[in-house]
């Protein structure tokens, strides 16, 4: 039995959308889903939208969610927000109502997050989010039934761009230019360049005039769309390709901001339920649940805590009020703890860097006065797309072998996986693919499967 | 003002049932692939075939670039750390990916699976494209007698009266018997109408034969000082795959333990594997009361017999012209006689001309194999050549 109505939600929800109204909140319209456990686990494997096309990825998303729910290793979500317009979120109909109430306030974080930030604002189109993933489910499930296409191939090319599908470029937001303007203005710049020159030094570079129909002219990051545009693929082939391509790029944005997200919706939460004055039993089981939600472990970085914190930090410390709305606009992750995580914070958390040393771990560094920097700087390069390997396309090779490189920071690949994906791309290409790791010291060639 | 939907009526559907099956149906595939690896398993080793037995299994990898474990990470600590200080907790502080299962980390993907042995035994053989196997002549001996029903009949013996259908029948004569005596006018007598001979009906039964076949799988083993415990597994992991399979191929299996030193003798499973005595090795002893046991018990004529002996090769010169007669006389004796040599390499003394290949020289049957076995990854290798080996008629 439940101990609430979709009568109380309604009450709340409405105290709570004023308040985040009389805060400066700005939403889209919301709607709610209350749902079950396996619904829930449903959506966590098909990250919230209602349809998607069939991959045994999210099956195993699915047990794998399964498993470790039996096992307590990790607790249910409380909730799911999805982006889009009107914004949807998943409620578990077990929750508490105490935990709804949380839950509904901490939604509206997301929600305004999702309409402001600019990397969702330019870079996904929540008003056809549904419609987009439900369409692609649609295409999907027609090639599948195609007798001329069938399961197997379908998976085929499903398994290797999903493989690829998060080598993309890194500066979102920048005008992404085609092979033509790209090669326009490479043009424009050496020609520019020859005018300038004295003849004097233009021999001593001995260079010849640029091979202007090199492909890619320059490196290219992103592989799926080196090979949309360049290997020899079918219609549908190169259809599936883009379908796992554009959801890759509706979820970048969250990716990107999983810090910030969460923070901004915890910091909210937190803010409109201690405006509300709610009745003191559910205020108790409110600041009890919000504790959990925003805990700090030793040895885990919780995004929520961390974002919470910075979120909580900005908010003490500045005059104007909007200045942390105009944050959660324009920052990404990445730029967000640059300039806001600070030696005081690095230390309040603990912060400290570790690093692989023979078969051990040892901590490396702390956040004290000389090393929270480089504390912070570790951090960055694990938050959002950092946490990737930037692989390039450099050439074709001779015999059409595809030449990448692995722009090496030193970090090294995991190269058992690195060949794994290799032969995805050697499946996609048609042809041998070779890549330059750990500065070119060692390369992985795979023909495909 | 938000819309709140209550979400109950999806109660039937199973939205991720199709994608799990093909997810589960790819990581079988690769459980066949590795099943030499799990077959060697120690835990699974002398399992009954019902148990059901938790094999942790990884999920099937979603392979992109990502960092191997030199990469820095930085995570929340006490505030006690210390540079230089050794750091235990890194295995757990994994995965700072973030949405979209997008795993900048490998991700530990372990999860378990339920299985029975006999399922795992069935994923063994199915895909080995085995070689067809000659029965034995009177491998069908028809031993089992089984009473099926097989429809009703007039007659019969009591205890197989059909109650139902005799009642069935006294009902019809009676309803009858009332019809005529209305056509008849007569008054209807209704007191007794009891059951009369021709209303009975038996069960009629079917006598069937069901076909049986034997087979006997005898396991020798040198257990003489120098057949270590570790040796000793390898041999049991080897017996273990052929039990099974001779399992998988006969209705009745059973099983000899054959321990020898320099004499030999009949023992039970346990003793089979932990007994252990010092002493030297005469092969040829095992082979003798192999023979003596397929003489009293195992007819040739009426039994499929798989003979196989595990051994570290260090035979007793003078014995080895024995053994090798002895064991061209198994030979023709046995659907298939096969000697493994447990070679630990490079760690213990090894007389550099074993019996394993003065065997492989002077037997020259189809049916004996000698295989050499150095660790448990040669295990699953061995055994499949010892498929190959053609049964004798």
């Amino acid at each position: 039995m439940l101990e609430y109505t979709i009568a109380d939600l309604e009450y709340y929800n409405h105290i709570i959308e004023e308040a985040a109204d009389k805060f400066g909140l700005d939403c889209y319209p919301q709607e709610f889903e209350i749902c079950n456990y396996e619904d829930m686990l449903s959506y966590e494997a098909y990250s919230g939208m209602p349809s998607r096309y069939p991959h045994w990825s999210f099956g195993k998303a699915w047990e794998r969610k399964k498993t470790f729910y039996r096992y307590n290793l990790i607790g249910l979500p409380y909730e799911m927000v999805i982006n889009s317009d009107p914004c949807l979120a998943y409620l578990m109909k077990e929750n508490t109502l105490a935990l709804q109430v949380l839950t509904i306030a901490h939604v509206y974080g997301h929600n305004d997050f999702f309409k402001n930030n600019r990397l969702f604002k330019n870079g996904t189109r929540a008003e056809y989010a549904p419609e987009m993933f439900k369409s692609h489910a649609n295409r999907i499930s027609d090639y599948i039934a195609d007798p001329s296409i069938g399961y197997a191939r379908v998976e085929r090319i499903l398994d290797a761009a999903h493989a690829l599908r998060f080598q993309v470029y890194r500066i979102s937001n920048e005008k992404h230019l085609s092979p033509d303007e790209s090669k326009k203005i490479l043009m424009d710049k050496y020609y520019q360049s020859e005018l300038n020159e004295s003849p004097l030094i233009k021999d001593k570079k001995g260079e010849g005039v640029p091979d202007w129909d090199k492909v890619p002219l320059q490196p290219e990051e992103d592989i799926l769309l080196f090979l949309l545009r360049y290997a020899r693929l079918s219609e549908w082939e190169k259809d599936i390709i883009n379908i796992v391509r554009s959801e890759a790029q509706y979820f970048i944005p969250q990716m990107e901001t999983k810090i910030m997200n969460e923070g901004w919706a915890s910091f909210w939460h937190y803010k409109i339920l201690n405006h509300l004055n709610l009745p003191q039993s559910m205020h108790l089981e409110f600041i009890k649940r919000h504790n959990q939600v925003i805990a700090s472990h030793p040895g885990t970085l919780n995004p929520y805590h961390l974002g919470f914190k910075l979120f909580s930090k900005l908010e003490r410390e500045s005059e104007d009020s909007r200045r942390i709305f105009d944050i959660r606009e324009q920052e990404r992750d990445v730029s967000f703890l640059r300039r806001y995580l600070d030696e005081e914070l690095c230390r309040e958390l603990n912060l400290f860097e570790f690093q692989k040393d023979n078969d051990d771990y040892v901590i490396s560094e702390i956040s004290d006065e000389p090393g929270w920097k480089r504390v912070r700087d570790t951090l960055i390069m694990n938050v959002g797309l950092n946490g990737i390997p930037i692989i390039k396309v450099k050439e074709i090779g001779s015999e059409n072998n595809l030449v990448l490189d692995h722009e090496w920071d030193g970090r090294e690949l995991l190269e058992e996986y690195a060949h794994h994906t290799l032969k995805y791309i050697a499946r996609l290409w048609g042809h041998k693919v070779r890549l330059r790791i750990h500065g070119a010291l060692k390369v992985l060639v795979s023909d495909g499967d | 003002m938000a819309i709140f939907r209550d979400y109950d009526s999806s109660g039937g559907r199973d939205r991720s049932a199709e994608d799990r099956r093909r997810h589960r149906q790819l990581v079988e595939d690769s459980i066949k692939k590795n099943i030499g690896n799990i077959i060697a398993e120690e835990s699974i080793i002398g399992k009954s075939k019902d148990k059901i037995i938790k094999i942790p299994i990884r999920g099937l990898r979603e392979y992109q670039f990502i960092f191997g474990k030199n990469r820095p990470g930085v995570v929340p600590g006490t505030g006690d750390e210390k540079r230089g200080d050794r750091y235990e907790g890194a295995a757990g502080s994994e995965g700072q990916g973030t949405g979209e299962g997008a795993g900048t980390a490998e991700g530990e993907d372990y999860y378990e699976i339920d299985i029975t042995l006999e399922d795992l035994v069935e994923y063994l053989f199915e895909d080995l494209e085995l070689p067809h196997m000659e029965r034995k002549k009177f491998s069908y001996i028809e031993t089992e007698k089984t009473n099926k029903r097989w429809g009703i009949q007039r007659k019969g013996i009591p205890p197989r009266l059909s109650k139902k259908r005799s009642m069935q029948e006294r009902i019809k004569r009676k309803k009858m018997v009332e019809r005529s005596y209305r056509e008849m006018d007569v008054e209807i007598d209704n007191e007794r109408f009891p059951f009369s001979e021709e209303d009975l009906r038996y069960h009629r039964i079917k006598e069937e034969l069901r076909p049986q076949s034997n087979a006997v799988v005898m396991c020798l083993m040198d257990n003489s000082g120098s057949m270590y415990q570790d040796k000793k597994y390898l041999a049991r992991s080897f017996f273990f795959l052929l039990y099974q399979f001779v399992k998988y191929r006969y209705v009745n299996v059973e099983l000899v333990f054959i321990n020898h030193t320099t004499t030999a003798q009949e023992v039970n499973e346990d003793e089979f594997f932990h007994r252990s005595e010092s002493g030297g090795t005469f092969i040829s002893s095992a082979y003798e009361k192999a023979l003596e046991i397929i003489q009293e018990r195992y007819s040739p004529e009426v039994w499929n017999i798989y003979a196989f002996h595990c051994s570290d090769g260090d035979n007793w010169q003078a014995d080895t012209p024995k053994a090798i007669i002895k064991a061209n006389e198994l030979c023709s004796q046995c659907n298939l006689f096969g000697y493994g040599e447990i070679r630990l390499t490079g760690r213990y003394y090894q007389s550099s001309v074993t019996i394993l290949d003065k065997f492989k020289t002077s037997i020259t049957a189809d049916n004996f194999i000698a295989v050499s076995i150095g660790s448990k990854e040669d295990i699953w290798p061995a055994f499949k050549q010892l498929l190959t080996v053609t049964d004798k008629e």
